[in-house]
């Protein structure tokens, strides 16, 4: 099927739905690498005024990629409910936009609507939405989930503490994870990127995770965010695997890229669900997703980056995640090229990730080779906390000298609950007070690093300092 | 017995994180966070600088290497960022200037600036010396040294197939992180043609002064050589002596 609009005489043509959502996707680097971008603002306009006059339905009558040939759109199809999308069925693009901005579109509407919705509609409204829509309307769509601590309750903002180190030191990662909880950060998660994927390593980390968290009594999980077949195998030797973490995109073949298929997401998810770590009604499955993984992998089928971001949001909500971030700055400026880009790609996922209902965070974060810089990342926060982003990722001084990029800092997380008043997980809030580390108003009592008395204690896991 | 409360700033050897800093409210102390600006300023610095290929030829004659300089079909660094398949490729006039190289080699070397001038600049020709020397005492046979700017990792198998060369090593430098910013990296290919997958690469990374020296990264780059000659492949495929590392083909 195609689609025109005609602007002031000029006709554009879009030859199908893929090119018609590509070329009215708001400019980024990486729909221009791939040859399917707009040729200019102009044409980007038609596009998306095409777009606005398309009727939702179309999305269920086409597909951008065939059910036959991949599994995730086959999973699209099979779990979308007619019946919660009923209330939107006779709506356009552009009056979905309208009727997302209304009071009608309140939290328990948008709630009942999420099985109704599918990726390639979200990511549509997306790029006819301003930053400000995108806000505004993912900041009506609380989506709270919960393990040792809860997260996304409104008000709140929850920090994964991310205690890399470049050789996967134990007393490197037990250092800089406290560095992180003397801070504050760690409610959503104390996650560490593993630098190689061997299994002893793996085992190694959580237990090492495992053991600070139960000297200090911290009401948090923690994760090493190796390959899930990795995962698998530790759970099979009885390790203490809170969360089952995976990297995820939205073609089959781009998760093949990563080595996974849903199959086994699933297997993952069953044997997590066996350690009975979890409380019955809670999650533990972590996903990590970003927008160009799909280009990268040579799997995007000619589909905008953006709508496949969303796309890899049904892989993850088939397995009803206690996480799932963008690491929407990291992946270079081939693909999202500085910090306007990247913003508004943050944004756009969080948005997305929110109205299908996923417990949404985002790693605010850049590359040196990117045009961005930290006063970007200053926005990207602010914006995401209007937004109501579920967490975000911290490291010391906001550099990872691990995996070679810059996300926010410890320090950040200390803004947003000073200034901006966005508390952590009520569980871990009652533990910092409980712990030392705030006082009564919820203020860091010291930040000169002195470590309160449970964590003198923790600290004897380091060597030489053996209790 | 009892002991005295600790604070982290006593930890800080047990990792290069940027632990510790202290605050004030929010807000980092100031030295801190000049500090950081300054690691950053640093590291786009060495991103953006242009490659003075003209040193880099010159300090490889003074080492006694016959050296052709090339190019990508890349414009200019803005473009070169965002379109990594142009700096794969070799610009025609480049390709006409590999001719009068001669071919048929062992090994070719190639230098290209990738993401840091800085790690080009700083390690690129002693490293490419040292290997060179190995080459030499093991009677391979070495193409002229090919200085290619705006190129990545892959302009190594065009350039490696108009030498016909039975194995290209490309020195480059890796993206800049705040805590370096001259990191050179290695990839060698062997039976180089356009067109290859990453797989078929094997790398070495972080070869700098605080990282690995540059005669151990010439040591490993000649078992790595070794061990494709001998067995024909490279990447994933190739049978590995223990100590030599696979890393991701990024650049």
């Amino acid at each position: 099927m195609a689609f025109a609009t005609i602007i002031e005489g000029t006709r554009f043509t879009f030859p199908d739905l893929k090119s018609l959502m590509a070329k009215a996707t708001p400019e980024r680097s990486g729909d221009q690498l791939a040859g399917i971008a707009a040729d200019g603002p102009v044409e980007r306009l038609a596009a998306q005024i095409a777009l606005a006059d398309l009727p939702l339905k179309v999305f269920l009558a086409e597909e951008l990629i065939p059910s036959e040939e991949d599994e995730v759109s086959d999973l699209i199809a099979r779990r979308h409910d007619r019946a919660a999308f009923a209330p939107i069925s006779s709506l356009t693009v552009g009056a979905f936009r309208e009727w997302l901005l209304s009071t009608t579109a309140e939290p328990a509407a948008l709630a009942a609507l999420a099985p109704g919705l599918t990726p390639e509609m979200v990511a549509a409204v997306a790029k006819i939405c301003r930053l400000q829509d995108l806000v505004a309307i993912a900041a009506k769509r609380p989506v709270v989930t919960r393990f040792r601590s809860t997260l996304g309750l409104p008000g709140r903002l929850s920090t994964r503490n991310q205690p890399n180190h470049p050789t996967d030191s134990s007393e490197g990662i037990l250092v800089s994870a406290l560095d992180g909880l003397l801070m504050g950060s760690g409610d959503a998660v104390i996650g560490v990127n593993p630098a190689t994927d061997s299994l002893p390593d793996y085992i190694r980390i959580v237990e090492l995770l495992e053991t600070l968290r139960l000297r200090l009594g911290v009401p948090t999980q923690h994760c090493c965010l190796g390959h899930v077949t990795v995962a698998i195998e530790a759970m099979g030797r009885g390790a203490p695997v809170d969360l089952v973490f995976q990297s995820v995109a939205g073609s089959q073949k781009a998760n093949a890229g990563f080595g996974v298929d849903l199959a086994v997401l699933r297997e993952a998810s069953e044997a997590g669900r066996a350690l009975g770590r979890c409380p019955a009604g809670g999650q533990f499955m972590y996903f990590e997703t970003g927008q160009g993984s799909a280009l990268s992998a040579e799997a995007h089928w000619g589909v905008d980056q953006q709508t496949m971001e969303a796309r890899a949001y049904a892989v993850a909500r088939e397995f009803d995640p206690l996480l799932v971030n963008t690491v929407v700055g990291f992946i270079g400026p081939e693909y999202l090229y500085n910090g306007k880009q990247i913003v508004r790609a943050g944004l756009e996922d969080h948005f997305c990730g929110k109205l299908l209902g996923l417990p949404m965070g985002v790693d605010v974060c850049y590359t040196n080779h990117a045009d961005a810089d930290g006063e970007d990342m200053d926005a990207l926060l602010v914006l995401l906390c209007a937004a109501g982003v579920n967490f975000v990722i911290t490291v010391p001084g906001a550099d990872d000298m691990m995996l070679n990029y810059q996300s926010l800092s410890h320090h950040d997380a200390v803004f947003a609950r000073e200034t901006l008043g966005r508390l952590p997980a009520p569980e871990f809030e009652a533990w910092l007070r409980e712990a030392g580390v705030t006082d009564a108003a919820g203020r860091l009592r010291s930040a000169a690093g002195e470590l309160p008395g449970p964590f003198a204690a923790a600290s004897r896991l380091l060597p030489g300092r053996a209790a | 017995m009892s002991r005295a409360p600790l604070s982290l700033r006593d930890l800080r050897s047990l990792t290069q994180a940027r632990i510790a800093l202290g605050a004030h409210g929010a807000g980092l102390p100031t030295a801190a966070a000049l500090s950081f600006g300054l690691d950053h300023a640093r590291a786009r610095e060495a991103v953006w600088t242009p490659l003075d290929s003209g040193a880099i030829l010159q300090a490889l004659k003074d080492q006694g290497l016959e050296a052709v300089e090339v190019r990508s079909t890349v414009a200019d660094r803005a473009e070169y960022l965002r379109r990594p398949d142009k700096g794969r490729a070799l610009h025609p006039d480049s390709a006409a200037a590999l001719e009068g190289m001669g071919r048929g080699f062992d090994i070719a070397i190639v230098i290209a600036d990738g993401l840091s001038a800085t790690a080009v600049a700083l390690n690129a020709v002693p490293t490419a010396a040292a290997l060179a020397e190995r080459v030499r005492r093991a009677g391979w046979r070495l193409a002229p040294v090919v200085v290619a700017s705006q190129g990545r990792v892959a302009i190594g198998d065009p350039i490696g197939a108009r030498l016909e060369a039975r194995a290209v090593v490309v020195l480059i430098g890796e993206r800049p992180g705040l805590s370096a910013s001259d990191s050179l990296g290695c990839y060698i290919t062997f039976a180089p043609e356009p067109g290859l997958p990453d797989s078929r690469r094997n790398c070495l990374s972080n070869i700098r002064q605080d990282g690995l020296s540059i005669e151990a990264a010439a040591a490993q780059m000649e078992s790595l050589l070794r061990a494709m000659l001998a067995q024909g492949t490279s990447g994933v495929g190739l049978r590995r002596d223990a100590g030599v590392l696979q890393g991701p083909a990024g650049s």
